[in-house]
């Protein structure tokens, strides 16, 4: 019951705050100078402005502000995200092209640097634990603050030069090879293929936040008196670390892997850009800059609802990993 | 493993082409070989492949396959049949009669007909092409159908250029059947394009790539030679550079790489390298300085400008020598360029006496160059600008702008200085003009008398040659508008760009006419 009722409240919050930033992102981009009219006649080298005031007035853009403003909100209410009048396709048509793709990217590099970064923290905490080997600490810690530092076009771009081009181990652009036609598992494999380098180059950042979280929580919960406790009661030194510093050590984990899918969009630009994979991030970037308005609103509603979507999964999942939060009369 | 397969096999293609090079030295004549998939790119992807709605260059590159003009144009701009077998012109110069080749068929089957042409030009462009509908508007006055086969132009009144119009990007031909008496812009048709081109559009995934296929019931018998046409959407211009590198595309574009990548790529071996097929763009960079405002109202601090700027080094160092440094309004490609014309010979000295003879206090007046967003190389010649200026006693700054606050900067008037290229299309009538005309200082695009430059010497000597179909007649009027141009700096002339087309050598016949890659490509083929 307790658990329903938090679940309302939060959906119909989140509906309000949707709304809210679909009001502020109209305005926002109007910021910006130009609009898809003007853009279009630059780039079709228009020499007639009388055709450029035509296409405002196809767009609707020659509507007063509050007009335009509220003809979209009750069109978000009614569930139509719009017209790309630059693409001539409906908006969801052309976002839902492109989504399978970002959210498969995004689905392996969560687990890539979710399930490595973990590992990789928990080895360098467990070596400092049991005092051997604390090279292996060092190491893990330097390759971490490598890949936190490194440019993440930078990083791409070498590794399409040595794994694509010198060693052409891997394909090094698109999700698909273009023209082969594959059907079934061999296009399994095709796209696996396609993934790896992207996939590599995003979660390398992520990967090296998580061991450095990791392993700087598992270090502060081995302070801690339970875990002599645990020694004390005859538990091995594997079991205490399994069951007394890691879980105890999941909350800021979890935290951070709620942001990290948060970022669905903003993060997977540059990699969609180098590895010219045909993903969401690409597509907004491609609609802010020709300012294909309800295209770019479509995919800020898509992603700032993702947004909120995971930052709830993340409340619910603090309750299984940590069973004092509880969730009764809404927020936390 | 498909990956590898692929690369070992364009090795071995590629070693192909090498070897052939050597052949063709020993036997010219070559026999075309047909099949093959040919990969290029796509930058940046367009909205649409519609030609007659949108001309933005990467859609007249692939839409150039699907769709077709009346004629074609050899590379020094002599018009070539394409739809059209021959044409004549009655001696007023008031009506052109064209006939048409007759077993033509649109990519679904139906006969395209002269009443094709005389709804494409008469009904659809002079509504939808945002630059031909202007001159369509001003001077056709009538389109008609005499016969399936032969249709007839009626002018206004004579219009010199009027054989240039039928570009494949000016004027495409589209279908009747599917457009007329509906609501152009949302027409379902646009999603996939009919035209009477040798490739039909297969699918297009956004994001990812277009694919054309070859159209076997293609007019012209034999023809074409390649199978399918990939254009592969690489958003980067450095990963863009690695797929030419690596194989995955054989074909690059002039401006799908940065210049400075375009010196790497063409010592690759294997690789054909040629400036040839823009000769119908000829496009001409040039510095917009806005002439409402102080300082460059003054036409000595104009000139001064271009005494203080060394147009060989933005030549041969902003465009890694990929451009030719340029004198007046109209690029040497073209017809009409008076050769008298030099560019102003860089003088410092000169630059700084001619701002002393103008008594204009630079420093009452600072100026801002408004980016030109359209790769590094832009960005180093504001930089160079900047510092040309400053040497002069300007005190600069550089705007950054995307796009869009570009195009609706420049449309508003609200710059000082900025930069842009245009296309001449063939004729000054049709690319140039639209620059200088005090007609043409309006609001609304950014591709028109925008520097607000004015002089009804110069209108008068443009709309005369414009309306005249003696050749050598145009030609002196053309020359004495490019000395006026010329000495009251009515923009500055910088560099004629050379795009580069790069391709792997076993790709042959590829850029043959003036339109180069936005030709149809029916002879091109690839060698085994």
């Amino acid at each position: 019951m307790a658990f329903t009722s938090f679940l309302a409240g939060r959906i119909f919050k989140a509906l309000l705050v949707i709304l809210a930033i679909a009001a502020l992102n109209f305005l926002l981009i109007r910021l910006a100078p130009g609009d898809p009219a003007s853009v279009m006649a630059g780039e079709s080298g228009a020499t007639d402005p009388k055709f450029v005031e035509t296409l405002r007035t196809r767009f609707g853009l020659d509507q007063p502000l509050w007009k335009q403003l509220l003809l979209y909100l009750g069109q978000i209410v009614q569930g139509d995200l719009g017209f790309s009048y630059r693409n001539q396709v409906p908006v969801i048509q052309l976002i839902l092209e492109r989504l399978p793709a970002t959210l498969l990217l995004m689905a392996s590099s969560f687990v890539v640097s979710l399930g490595l970064g973990v590992g990789l923290g928990m080895l360098s905490a467990s070596v400092r634990f049991f005092n051997r080997k604390r090279w292996l600490d060092s190491l893990i810690m330097t390759l971490a603050l490598i890949c936190y530092a490194t440019p993440l076009f930078w990083l791409a771009l070498m590794m399409v030069i040595v794994f694509s081009v010198q060693l052409d181990w891997l394909p090094a652009f698109g999700m698909e090879s273009v023209g082969a036609n594959l059907k079934g598992w061999a296009r399994i494999s095709d796209i696996a293929q396609h993934l790896v380098l992207p996939t590599l180059a995003l979660s390398l950042f992520f990967m090296s936040v998580y061991v450095r979280l990791t392993r700087a929580a598992m270090m502060e919960v081995m302070m801690q008196d339970h875990v002599r406790t645990g020694f004390a009661k005859g538990l091995t030194g594997g079991e205490v670390l399994r069951r007394h510093v890691f879980r105890n050590a999941l909350l800021p984990i979890v935290t951070f892997a709620g942001l990290q899918l948060g970022q669905v969009a903003g993060g997977a630009v540059l990699i969609e850009t180098v590895f010219a994979w045909p993903g969401i991030g690409r597509l907004m970037f491609d609609a802010l800059l020709q300012r294909d308005y309800q295209l770019l609103l479509g995919v800020f509603l898509i992603t700032s609802a993702t947004v909120i979507a995971f930052n709830l999964l993340t409340d619910i999942a603090y309750r299984f990993v940590d069973p004092r939060i509880r969730m009764e009369g809404g927020a936390r | 493993m498909i990956h590898g397969l692929l690369g070992k096999r364009f090795t071995r293609l590629a070693l192909a082409g090498l070897a052939s090079v050597t052949l063709t030295a020993v036997a010219p004549a070559q026999t075309p070989v047909k099949g093959g998939t040919l990969n290029g790119i796509v930058q940046p992807e367009p909205p649409t492949l519609m030609l007659g709605m949108n001309q933005q260059a990467p859609t007249i590159y692939v839409a150039g396959k699907i769709y077709q003009s009346l004629l074609t144009y050899t590379p020094d701009l002599k018009p070539q049949p394409e739809l059209a077998k021959s044409w004549v012109m009655s001696p007023d110069g008031l009506t052109y009669t064209f006939e048409l080749e007759p077993n033509v068929k649109w990519h679904d089957g139906k006969p395209f007909t002269a009443e094709d042409v005389a709804f494409t030009v008469d009904k659809f462009l002079r509504k939808t092409h945002p630059r031909a509908n202007v001159v369509l508007n001003r001077y056709v006055a009538s389109v008609t159908a005499l016969s399936p086969t032969k249709v007839e132009f009626k002018l206004k009144e004579p219009f010199g250029p009027f054989l240039s119009l039928f570009e494949v990007s000016t004027l495409p031909m589209v279908p009747k059947h599917l457009y007329d008496g509906t609501d152009y812009a949302t027409n379902p048709a646009n999603q996939t394009p009919i035209g009477t081109g040798p490739f039909k559009f297969k699918e297009w995934k956004r994001g990812s790539h277009i694919h054309l296929v070859k159209n076997a019931e293609y007019w012209k018998p034999g023809k074409p030679y390649i199978d399918e046409l990939y254009f592969r959407v690489i958003p980067d211009s450095a990963s863009r550079a690695l797929a030419f590198e690596k194989g995955d595309v054989q074909v690059l574009r002039g401006g799908d790489v940065d210049n400075v990548d375009v010196r790497r790529l063409r010592a690759i071996k294997g690789v054909t390298t040629t400036t040839a097929g823009w000769e119908m763009y000829s496009p001409l960079a040039f510095m917009m300085m806005n002439n409402r405002k102080a300082p460059f109202d003054n036409v000595k601090v104009r000139q001064a400008v271009m005494n203080a700027i060394d147009k060989n080094f933005i030549a041969t160092t902003v465009f890694f020598g990929l451009a030719k440094p340029a004198a007046g309004p109209f690029a040497s490609t073209t017809l009409f360029n008076d050769t008298n014309l030099k560019p102003y010979p860089y003088n410092v000295e000169k630059a700084k006496a001619l701002i002393k003879e103008s008594g204009v206090d630079l420093s009452k007046s600072p100026v801002k160059i408004l980016s030109f967003p359209y790769g590094a190389q832009w960005e180093r010649l504001a930089e160079y600008v900047k510092q040309g200026l400053e040497q002069i006693g300007f005190t600069v700054s550089i705007e950054p702008a995307d796009a869009g606050s570009w195009a609706k900067r420049v449309s508003d008037w609200d710059f000082d200085l900025s930069f842009n290229f245009t296309y001449q299309y063939g004729d000054p009538a049709l690319g140039v003009a639209r620059h200088y005309l005090s007609t043409n200082i309006v609001k609304g695009s950014p591709f028109a008398n925008n520097q607000g430059y004015a002089n009804p010497k110069a209108d008068e000597l443009l709309i005369k040659a414009a309306s005249s179909v003696d050749q050598n007649e145009r030609a002196k009027l053309y020359a004495e508008f490019q000395k006026i141009a010329f000495e009251e700096v009515a923009n500055g002339y910088l560099a004629e760009l050379q795009f580069a087309t790069l391709y792997r050598s076993n790709v042959k016949n590829l850029v043959k006419t003036g339109i180069g890659l936005n030709e149809t490509l029916d002879d091109a083929w690839i060698e085994k």
